[in-house]
């Protein structure tokens, strides 16, 4: 059955794109700024995670946490030093630094370790594969749409439930407002930084475990079909982002599936065009109100 | 009158420039990586103006570049090198090419600002390199041969006509449209101005020229791949105009050429490049938003304010 196949491949790839929609979705929620160096820190994050398992020898688990506390802070600090003195410029202004950072963190990794790619070691998941509804699954898949779901009701939790995620909810609905009524706003939009990178940082070290290899530059193409899939759930709103990655990895799976496969990059931009154009809050937008 | 004397002070300057270079060249004094480099600071400028036009002047924020790059460079090399059309007339074909090209990449930006225009029109760019890249015709991913015919004259002749041209626009009332589109778009629209025309005007024009520019550069080497039309090309042209000063074209002049020389002097370190380029970007956008010279030209530094006419205006950066 190719197309069930396709449809879990789709889906792990969708949920990977999901994690690093999230944090596209949460900054821009929050201060209305493409962070385009949300892909490079996914890109950070897998090298972490693959110097963690090959240099310290830890299983995943520990590696994945080492890596999202590690990009939590490298998030932090970008937005601190880099998008802080922009925070009343103007949004243009703001973009471009981001576009900057970007570069900077994709040429500083290739000048301080060379631009060769690596290979995520394959022994670090136990890997059986078995057969539903005549398609092959790998138990991997199913742990990293296990991860990803698992991180995502985690963020759902923590923006709902928890004091921060109402102070993050309430900065997004209105600055100024929050600022008044106590909430410290830097704090906030840092805390939304850390968790949005965390985030990536996982994604990045699920996408070394499925897709085994990782290099400099492999952040820039997850990292814009991220955006579209945020700008597909509608920028700003959580649920949207999960729902747009995993369509777009469903959608980037099937033109596979038809025999288009290279074709699968421009399919992804013809989808955010498309979606520009006719409906620009995205699939999501006008009916929720609420967003980070 | 006065405008009308400096403009042909710059033609006589310009055609001097181009005769000395052009005589250096003949007399073997240039090597071929010094006439490479010009012709590239060429391409630049050509493709820096041309940004600087959609940017700058209309306020579009428009990240695509390499886009138009691309539909230029290929469209004329599948006109020479297919067609047998000669160079000369294989250039403004690469330029209408990416007008059509800048004509529909204009539509969505009736509906879009800001950075969701540049993320549709950064989209714009990755889908013409993936179409190259899948279409057997221009060879794929391996690329295209095309005979190298760029020459020192034809670049600069290309360069004074953009120039000219732009040059132009800007100050007619046309470019004045597009001004006040950047100012304030929805002022601009209740005081009359056709604000869907103008912003496809200059999506149009912009990528005219920078399909003038993909025509030079792809004959100018042997092969062109889509791989150098991604959006780090994209970026670099946006750095050029981001560094001079959006909103001012003699800014983007200086810049491309700046940048070009450092460039090509960087080309052994190309991450080290990059990470000038990043830091350059970010250092100016944190202590100088407005770039180097602000809206402001060259020419106005040089002369008094009241001569400018009581009002300078370029001392708000307003761009997009």
């Amino acid at each position: 059955m190719e197309f069930i196949q396709q449809l879990v491949n789709g889906i792990s790839l969708g949920s990977i794109y999901a994690l690093i929609a999230l944090g596209y979705t949460m900054v821009y929620g929050i201060i209305k700024l493409i962070n385009f160096a949300h892909g490079d820190i996914f890109m950070i994050g897998a090298f972490i995670g693959f110097y963690a398992i090959t240099v310290l020898k830890i299983s995943f688990f520990p590696a994945l946490l080492i890596s999202m506390t590690a990009c939590a802070i490298f998030g932090v600090t970008i937005e601190r030093i880099a998008y802080k003195p922009l925070r009343n410029a103007t949004r243009i202004a703001a973009l471009i630094t981001a576009i900057g950072v970007s570069l900077l963190i994709e040429y500083g990794t290739i000048y301080v370790r060379g631009a060769q790619p690596e290979a995520y070691p394959s022994t670090v998941l136990p890997s059986t594969e078995f057969k539903f509804l005549g398609a092959t699954i790998n138990s991997q898949s199913l742990l990293i749409l296990g991860v990803s779901l698992g991180l995502m009701i985690l963020l759902q939790f923590i923006v709902h439930k928890t004091k921060i995620g109402k102070a993050m909810r309430a900065v997004s609905y209105d600055t100024e407002a929050a600022r008044l009524m106590g909430i410290n706003v830097d704090n906030t939009i840092s805390a939304t930084f850390a968790i949005g990178s965390a985030l990536a940082g996982a994604a990045g070290v699920i996408f070394g475990i499925y897709y085994i290899k990782i290099e400099p530059l492999m952040g820039i193409i997850p990292g814009l079909k991220a955006f579209v899939a945020a700008v597909l759930g509608g920028i700003g709103i959580i649920p949207g982002a999960m729902v747009g990655g995993l369509l777009l990895g469903v959608i980037e799976a099937m033109v596979s599936a038809l025999g288009y496969s290279l074709w699968r990059d421009g399919v992804a931009f013809v989808v955010l065009i498309l979606i520009l154009i006719f409906r620009p809050s995205g699939l999501f937008g006008k009916n929720m109100r609420e967003k980070v | 009158m006065k405008q009308t004397k400096g403009f042909w002070l710059s033609i006589v300057g310009a055609l001097a420039l181009y005769a000395v270079i052009q005589f250096l060249i003949m007399s073997g004094a240039l090597n071929d990586f010094y006439q490479n480099m010009l012709i590239t600071i060429v391409i630049n400028i050509i493709l820096a103006v041309s940004l600087h036009l959609i940017i700058g002047i209309t306020g579009q924020f428009s990240i695509g570049h390499a886009g138009f790059l691309a539909v230029g460079a290929y469209a004329s090399a599948i006109a020479t090198m297919n067609f047998n059309v000669p160079f000369i007339a294989a250039l403004p074909i690469g330029g209408i090419a990416a007008a059509i090209a800048g004509l529909i990449i204009g539509i969505p930006s009736l509906r879009l600002r800001g950075d969701y225009l540049a993320i549709a029109t950064l989209g714009f760019g990755e889908i013409v390199r993936i179409v190259m890249l899948n279409i057997d015709y221009v060879g794929g991913a391996s690329g295209m041969m095309v005979n190298s015919m760029t020459d020192w004259t034809t670049a600069t002749a290309c360069l004074i006509i953009t120039l000219v041209v732009i040059v132009n626009f800007t100050n007619s009332t046309h470019g004045r449209a597009c001004i006040s589109i950047r100012e304030n778009e929805i002022a601009a629209d209740a005081m009359g101005i056709n604000t869907t025309y103008y912003k496809v005007a200059a999506f149009a024009i912009g990528a005219f020229f920078a399909g003038i520019a993909g025509g030079l550069y792809a004959h100018n080497f042997y092969i062109i791949q889509p791989s150098t039309f991604g959006f780090l090309k994209s970026f670099d042209i946006l750095i050029f105009v981001v560094l001079g000063g959006l909103g001012s074209m003699s800014g983007a002049v200086i810049a491309a050429v700046l940048l070009t020389i450092v460039s090509t002097l960087l080309q052994d370190y190309p991450e080290t490049r990059m990470i000038i380029y990043s830091l350059v970007l970010i250092i100016m956008m944190i202590y100088r938003p407005q770039g180097l010279l602000g809206t402001k030209e060259l020419t106005q530094l040089f002369k008094k304010r009241a001569t400018v006419g009581g009002k300078p205006n370029g001392n708000k950066h307003t761009a997009a």
